[in-house]
């Protein structure tokens, strides 16, 4: 088995003030994985990130690169670069200057110099504005500059916090690409710090949510989505239908659950839980139907229709059960007539199978 | 520099540094010490250099200094004066500035900003050829005070105002121009909207910038001591005079009390402007 | 903004009383004062007169302030003023790169202590390190009691940069500390994380960065050290004039006002060059800013 290239080992990182940023982290990070620490604001991943780099150190707990503890390394002897968010490009530097920043300050020869930098800008195309000072580019160029600055290092981790934040959403999508196909080409890894789940999801090979300073889980981006272990996991990645549920009765792995505003149903799950529970079941797997759908062991409820929005592709639905459960229905627009053909104030049945539902304990 | 970084501590964290940390402690001695001695020997019963105990003396003696007394009079009666003209020829600047585009504004700008970075000595040395050339340096000596004083109030308000306008026109860039526009809009005429909307929102930068300039005025030696007729002491220019023949611990007494009214001064107008500030 | 041709009577009200004090106060003395140092006592039946002017007469004035004994006190202006302008810029840098990198709730409390002296009177300072000082001040008694002195403090060149530092510290602190707080923090950080120590980071990015607020900070102490007098009265003694006591003297005592005026108008062009100096950096680092 391969050694982790990064793991960080019951790292917290406390304030004075009593306020805790991380809270007893640990993660391995393998060699060649995009790793991705996704959360909401304040969560800790920029500060966990920042740690790795050695700009901010950990109250406790210790940080092992390559296999060495760097926990309290300065940030210049590590083996680690990072794109910053602003991307921090000097401003009173030229391009190429900038580039080479960090091979002139470490003492490589002005001829290796010369053919890295010209090498990195290369690989971001940036060549032909080698002279241009940042004053003079766009967020995009800038970025791209950041990169080649810290990939020109040849770190054996390279951190980028929140590095598509700054750009309009076209080139969000274009730089996605780049980015994984940048990492495919270097062979390095690549831990991004993001609160976007969709970038976290569509780059990423491995993802850690975080949620208040801790680790909420650790799953490729599949995983995350169809295998949420907690509700805020559920919850924070995509939308989620949450109903609250006792579990009436245990026999085996089949669990009979009461939900409340929908009705009693029996799921598989070898998951032990108590009396109560969470189901969770994704808007996508909810079918409506206009009369009573017929099918071994479906869940079904009658609701009305409260509100219906067109996003082209799709419709999302709201409705009100019966009981006066609120469930968010999404509906795939397959032909090019009649939309969803649901409409506001209409009486449906909403259904879903068990097996595409989630018992959630946590 | 270490080589390691301690537990909790970045490698930004200048202010954690031993090094700065004793050169901030070592700065902060070397400009409150000589303060703080001359304060303490305010209270001393005697003026050598070593404590001989405890008295009130020398504040009853100044107190009692007829001439202290006019002097501290005469300048208290110019910082006020000059702070209430200093202020609102401040506030019509900046407004003017703030407002409207006219050919020549950077320059004007720039030069309205002058009596802040001319050397005093010039500034005071061509109001004293001024004063003296109109006449008004004569002329003034025998009228009823304090119109005695005008010559000293009118060099204050020259280096008062431009601080003023300074203060007042950075407190109106973060004015919202559509809150003009809701209030034409709810019906209010250009002189309502004035006085109920932008008039409120300028008065802590009015108070401060008035308050910069009563300590301005109040603190100002070189202008006053070229500007001043003969007769017009004000209380800087007769410390100078009281400093030129030796140390006197009345003199301690007398600068105990400026010090205290300008620091006064000074927090109450750090203390109306850091609100606003936030409020950003 | 608006146009000032479509409100030309609230512009007008708003504008003309200070330009007008400005006028009056400030360009119209000012213009005087340049007019006089090109001019002469006028000779009036023979007589040399002590109210009227040949004005635009001559440049003897200038000359005259090239004289030695002059050139001594410029030049002792010139160098006391640079030195007391580098010690204050070698104790602000850090002073002000400490209180921007401080945790926020001190910032306030740190910046106001070092700036606090500002607003005390420039006399009252000067005084205060007078008397501490002298040779029976609170020095020479602490001395004393280890059996040291009394020393002869003052009078001497370094009494007077000590006063001038005293004095211009907080406008050096001033300047520095609001360009390093608009620095992106991330440019040094950016400069660790690619591999430069600390010491090479300041050379490469800090210091560049900043220096627009290091040149405004050393025009702002080296102006007004070049006019003083106070300090160099004081602490100094007649040993250690400059200047800016030698204007002092040519209209409280020598009463040779055009000699005076000449004197002053080399300290104003001294200022205009340091101005200009300050403009082009400023324009040249515009991009530094953003």
């Amino acid at each position: 088995m391969t050694e982790p290239i990064i793991s960080i080992r019951n790292v917290a990182k406390r304030f004075a003030g009593g306020v805790t940023a991380v809270d007893n982290i640990s993660i391995d990070i393998m060699p060649n994985e995009f790793f991705a620490l996704l959360g909401p604001s304040g969560c800790g991943k920029t500060t966990l990130l920042r740690m790795i780099s050695g700009l901010e150190t950990p109250t406790e707990g210790q940080i092992f690169i390559g296999g060495e503890d760097m926990a309290f390394t300065p940030p210049n002897k590590r083996p680690t670069n990072m794109v910053f968010q602003s991307y921090a490009v000097f401003p009173h530097m030229t391009v190429e200057q900038n580039v080479g920043y960090g091979l002139k300050v470490t003492g490589v020869a002005p001829a290796e110099i010369k053919t890295r930098t010209a090498e990195a800008l290369e690989m971001v195309k940036l060549s032909h504005l080698a002279l241009r000072k940042p004053d003079q580019m766009s967020g995009g160029q800038r970025q791209r500059v950041a990169l080649a600055r810290a990939l020109v290092k040849r770190p054996k981790v390279l951190l980028l916090d929140e590095p598509l934040s700054a750009l309009d959403a076209k080139l969000r999508d274009d730089m996605r690409m780049e980015l994984t196909r940048l990492q495919e080409t270097v062979g390095i890894t690549f831990i991004i710090v993001t609160h976007d789940q969709d970038e976290a999801l569509s780059m990423a090979s491995r993802i850690a949510v975080m949620d208040k300073g801790a680790v909420a889980q650790i799953a490729t981006p599949a995983e995350l989505y169809e295998q949420p272990r907690n509700r805020f996991v559920a919850d924070f990645i995509g939308k989620v239908n949450l109903l609250d549920a006792a579990i009436v009765k245990q026999k085996g792995e089949t669990k009979t659950c009461d939900a409340k505003g929908i009705g009693k149903f029996d799921m598989l799950t070898d998951k032990a839980c108590s009396n109560e529970a969470t189901i969770a079941v994704r808007p996508e797997k909810l079918k409506l139907s206009t009369s009573e759908p017929k099918g071994a062991g479906l869940v079904k409820v009658k609701a009305t229709i409260r509100d219906v929005a067109y996003y082209g592709d799709t419709s999302h639905i709201i409705a009100d059960t019966v009981e006066g459960k609120e469930l968010e229905i999404n509906v795939q627009n397959d032909s090019r007539t009649g939309g969803a053909g649901v409409e506001r104030g209409q009486k449906m049945w909403v259904h879903f199978n068990p097996h595409d539902a989630l018992l959630l304990t946590e | 520099m270490s080589k390691q970084l301690k537990p909790g501590q970045g490698p930004l964290d200048y202010a954690r540094r031993p090094w700065i940390m004793t050169l901030f402690a070592g700065v902060l001695v070397f400009l409150y010490a000589p303060i703080a001695s001359l304060i303490a020997f305010s209270f001393n019963v005697d003026k050598s250099g070593v404590w001989h105990g405890f008295t009130f003396m020398n504040y009853v003696k100044a107190w009692h200094n007829e001439a202290i007394f006019y002097a501290l009079s005469n300048s208290i009666t110019i910082a006020i004066l000059s702070t209430i003209f200093s202020t609102i020829f401040g506030a019509m600047t900046a407004l003017a500035l703030w407002r409207f585009k006219f050919p020549f504004k950077n320059a004007y700008e720039g030069f309205m900003t002058l009596p802040i970075v001319v050397p005093e000595i010039c500034m005071g040395i061509s109001l004293a050829m001024f004063f003296s050339y109109t006449g008004m340096m004569a002329g003034v000596r025998d009228w009823l005070w304090p119109f005695n004083l005008i010559n000293i109030i009118f060099a204050h308000i020259a280096f008062c105002f431009p601080f003023v306008a300074v203060v007042v026109r950075a407190r109106l860039q973060g004015f919202n121009r559509q809150l003009e526009e809701a209030s034409k809009d709810l019906g209010a005429t250009e002189t309502q909207t004035f006085m109920n909307v932008l008039v409120p929102f300028m008065v802590p930068s009015l108070v401060a910038g008035g308050l910069l300039a009563f300590t301005l005025s109040l603190d100002d030696f070189v202008i006053t001591l070229f500007s001043s007729g003969p007769g017009s002491v004000t209380f800087p220019v007769k410390i100078y005079g009281m400093v030129k023949r030796g140390v006197d611990m009345q003199i301690n007494a007398a600068s105990t009390i400026l010090i205290v009214i300008t620091l006064a001064a000074t927090l109450l107008a750090m203390k109306l402007q850091a609100p606003n500030k936030s409020g950003h | 903004m608006d146009d000032w041709k479509d409100f030309r009577r609230v512009f007008l009200t708003l504008a003309s009383p200070g330009s007008l004090w400005m006028l009056i106060f400030f360009i119209i003395p000012m213009t005087f004062l340049f007019v006089l140092s090109f001019s002469s006592k006028a000779i009036i039946n023979g007589e040399t007169s002590t109210t009227a002017y040949a004005y635009f007469s001559t440049f003897d004035n200038y000359f005259a302030s090239a004289g030695t004994s002059y050139l001594v006190l410029l030049w002792r202006a010139i160098w006391t003023s640079a030195i007391a302008t580098f010690v204050c810029l070698v104790l602000a840098y850090p002073l002000a790169l400490a209180v921007c990198f401080a945790p926020p709730r001190w910032r306030p409390i740190m910046l106001l202590l070092l700036i606090l002296p500002f607003w005390i009177n420039l006399l009252i300072c000067t005084y205060a390190m007078y008397s501490i000082f002298r040779s029976t001040g609170v020095v020479n008694q602490a001395l004393g009691l280890v059996g040291l002195g009394p020393y002869e403090m003052l009078n001497n060149t370094t009494a007077v940069i000590m006063g001038l530092v005293y004095v211009y510290l907080p406008f050096m602190i001033l300047p520095l500390y609001s360009t390093i707080e608009k620095l992106d923090r991330s440019f040094l950080e950016a400069s660790l994380d690619l591999g430069a120590s600390q010491a090479r980071t300041f050379w490469s990015v800090t210091w560049p960065l900043t220096l627009p607020g290091v040149i405004t900070g050393i025009i702002l102490v080296y102006i007004p050290c070049l006019g003083t007098f106070l300090t160099s009265d004081i602490l100094g003694g007649p040993n250690n004039w400059t200047i800016g006591n030698a204007i002092q003297n040519q209209f409280l005592e020598a009463n040779n006002w055009p000699f005076g005026a000449a004197l002053s108008f080399i300290l104003m062009y001294a200022t205009f060059i340091a101005l200009i100096i300050r403009a082009v950096v400023a324009r040249r680092s515009k991009g530094v800013d953003a």
